[in-house]
């Protein structure tokens, strides 16, 4: 009989911390604000697939420095996002290119991170830089040695990325090509998968965002990156413009936003949110 | 003697949480199906027909070819369950009837603790020691379906040779007696007695090891390549259905991340017509056993 009631009390016991957990979680949403900042309503983004998962995160963190506040994020391309903001359907766009001049009329940018992208051998590869005929050349199965690129006669093994990744975008739009015409060897997901595969086949090849490359390089990890078009790659040089595989991140918004608008730009760009960004592999900016 | 109130509390809260865990698989699958139909509405055979993967947002402007990945599952699969199931068998084997008791105990602990390591571990074995080792020894660039099938069997042998010993332990003692006194060797007992008797929890132990294969992630991520073709040696890389989900899941929208559903959902039938033949197969051997016994 004991045992029994025992097993009861921890049943319901275990219950009750099942329920009162759903309890707290619906009643989160709907706690007022105590942090006085006074904003509430629904903040719209739409537009590139690159930025919205880093705005989804950083939406997160927003809504619980403001209770009232909800962001919703919806994907759709940097065209879509550009269009929505102007036409005011969204309070901020997202867009990972430039916006065209036909498109800026009325609109206003903030960088919210940038995006690099480098080309990663082996330590001991003799290949110090490799041209963008030759990284095409390469990626596109037309060279197949590294003795045709001035290294050791040996198979290149051509490392892609997955499907979807913005480092794939990224890499085929800059060289103007389509993932179709990449014929690759291997395929990594994450990046620590990438640079392991790099750092323990002297043969590798492949392509990282140039935060975490240059943090792994710094660690010790058996890597080289490649400059680009002769300018190295750094995080620096990604953040002062000059290396030529990257590219903005971008809010877009109509010229006077709303004061909520405004304080979600701001937190965007703010230190807050710098160790997300470098989750996803970007390069938050300098302000 | 009347149930008390509290037996009557516990009852009730085992129906209700027993209901809560059916429900749950319930409503996986249904969230599965309903992620799935834009995908199996909008591209239909096109997920068989189209000659490569190269999936996107919008049905239009990708391909969605994903035969090539169902191939790479079942040939790991089968590559895998072809190394372990003779190896788990023949330790169980051991471990049951050769090895002297302190060797025995010892070894099923080693076989336990193998079954304990995360797959992560194995992936990382294989990524870091495994794949390079074929690449220099047989040929690169190492990640292949070779390198797969090795570190799965390595990961399902402890699960074939686990449940096969207890299998081969449920053989009544009085068989094995009865066939010792009858002067029959070791080695026949063990294959004419012993291994017919304990058959269908042999096949048993040969399922869950195909379930655990088909369903392994991690591991199959890092070592197999990843690429999207029909392979044409075990030195090709392949990209298995697990994989695929575990690579392009985080960054897919529309289309494309229906399309990773329809893999889930393969995935989920794959392992629901394997419980399904366990069960057929449990049933019959226990009307078999009951119409021996009458």
């Amino acid at each position: 009989m004991r045992s029994l009631s025992l097993i009861t009390c921890s049943l319901i016991a275990a219950l009750a911390l099942a329920l009162s957990g759903c309890g707290e979680e619906k009643s989160g949403l709907k706690t007022s604000g105590d942090s006085g900042s006074g904003f509430s309503g629904t903040l719209r983004l739409a537009g590139s697939s690159t930025l919205a998962p880093l705005a989804v995160e950083i939406g997160k963190r927003f809504e619980k420095a403001h209770p009232e506040v909800r962001v919703e994020v919806q994907t759709g391309g940097s065209s879509r996002g550009i269009a929505d903001a102007r036409k005011g359907s969204v309070e901020v766009g997202m867009s990972s290119r430039d916006m065209k001049e036909s498109e800026k009329d009325g609109l206003k940018q903030w960088v919210v991170a940038m995006d690099g992208v480098c080309f990663l051998v082996h330590k001991s590869n003799p290949v110090k830089e490799l041209t963008r005929e030759q990284l095409v050349g390469i990626y596109m199965g037309k060279i197949k040695s590294w003795s045709e690129v001035g290294g050791h006669d040996a198979e290149i093994v051509c490392i892609n990325r997955a499907d979807g990744r913005s480092e794939l975008e990224l890499v085929t739009s800059f060289f103007g090509i389509k993932p179709v015409d990449i014929h690759a060897d291997l395929v990594a997901g994450e990046n620590q998968q990438g640079i392991k595969m790099v750092a323990t086949d002297k043969n590798a090849i492949t392509y990282m965002s140039v935060g975490a490359s240059e943090y792994e390089a710094n660690a010790g990890t058996e890597i080289a990156l490649l400059p680009l078009d002769g300018i190295a790659s750094s995080v620096a040089n990604v953040t002062n413009g000059t290396y030529p595989l990257s590219r903005p991140l971008l809010y877009i918004t109509v010229s006077e936003p709303t004061k909520m608008t405004q304080a979600f730009i701001d937190f965007s760009q703010s230190k807050d949110v710098h160790d997300l960004v470098e989750e996803f592999s970007y390069v938050p900016i300098q302000n | 003697m009347y149930p008390s109130r509290i037996d009557q509390w516990v009852v009730w809260g085992l129906r209700f949480l027993g209901v809560a865990s059916c429900a749950l698989v319930g409503l996986i699958l249904l969230f599965l199906v309903a992620d799935s139909i834009p995908a199996l509405r909008t591209l239909g055979d096109r997920l068989i027909h189209d000659d490569s993967w190269h999936p996107s947002e919008h049905a239009t402007d990708g391909t969605f070819g994903m035969l090539p990945i169902v191939i790479g599952s079942l040939t790991v699969t089968l590559g895998s369950i072809l190394i372990a199931a003779p190896l788990g068998l023949a330790s169980a084997i051991f471990c049951h009837f050769y090895a002297p008791p302190m060797l025995a105990g010892f070894y099923r602990r080693m076989v336990e603790l193998l079954a304990g390591i995360p797959s992560v571990v194995f992936g990382f074995w294989g990524l870091a020691v495994l794949a390079p080792m074929i690449s220099t020894l047989l040929r690169p660039p190492g990640h292949s379906m070779l390198a797969g099938i090795l570190v799965v069997a390595l990961m399902i042998l402890p699960t074939i040779a686990l449940i096969s010993e207890t299998a081969l332990a449920a053989v009544p003692r009085s068989h094995i007696a009865g066939a010792a006194a009858l002067g029959m060797g070791r080695w026949s007992i063990i294959r004419s007695i012993v291994l017919p008797s304990a058959r269908a929890g042999i096949f048993t132990a040969m399922i869950l090891g195909i379930a655990r294969a088909v369903g392994e992630t991690m591991a199959v991520v890092m070592v197999c390549g990843n690429i999207v073709r029909v392979p044409g040696s075990v030195f090709d890389s392949v990209r298995t259905l697990t994989a695929n989900i575990a690579l392009e899941m985080g960054y897919s929208v529309g289309m494309h991340r229906s399309a990773l559903f329809v893999s889930g959902l393969l995935l989920l039938f794959t392992a629901i017509a394997l419980t399904t033949i366990i069960g057929i197969v449990e049933h019959r051997s226990k009307d078999r056993e009951g119409g021996a016994h009458v």
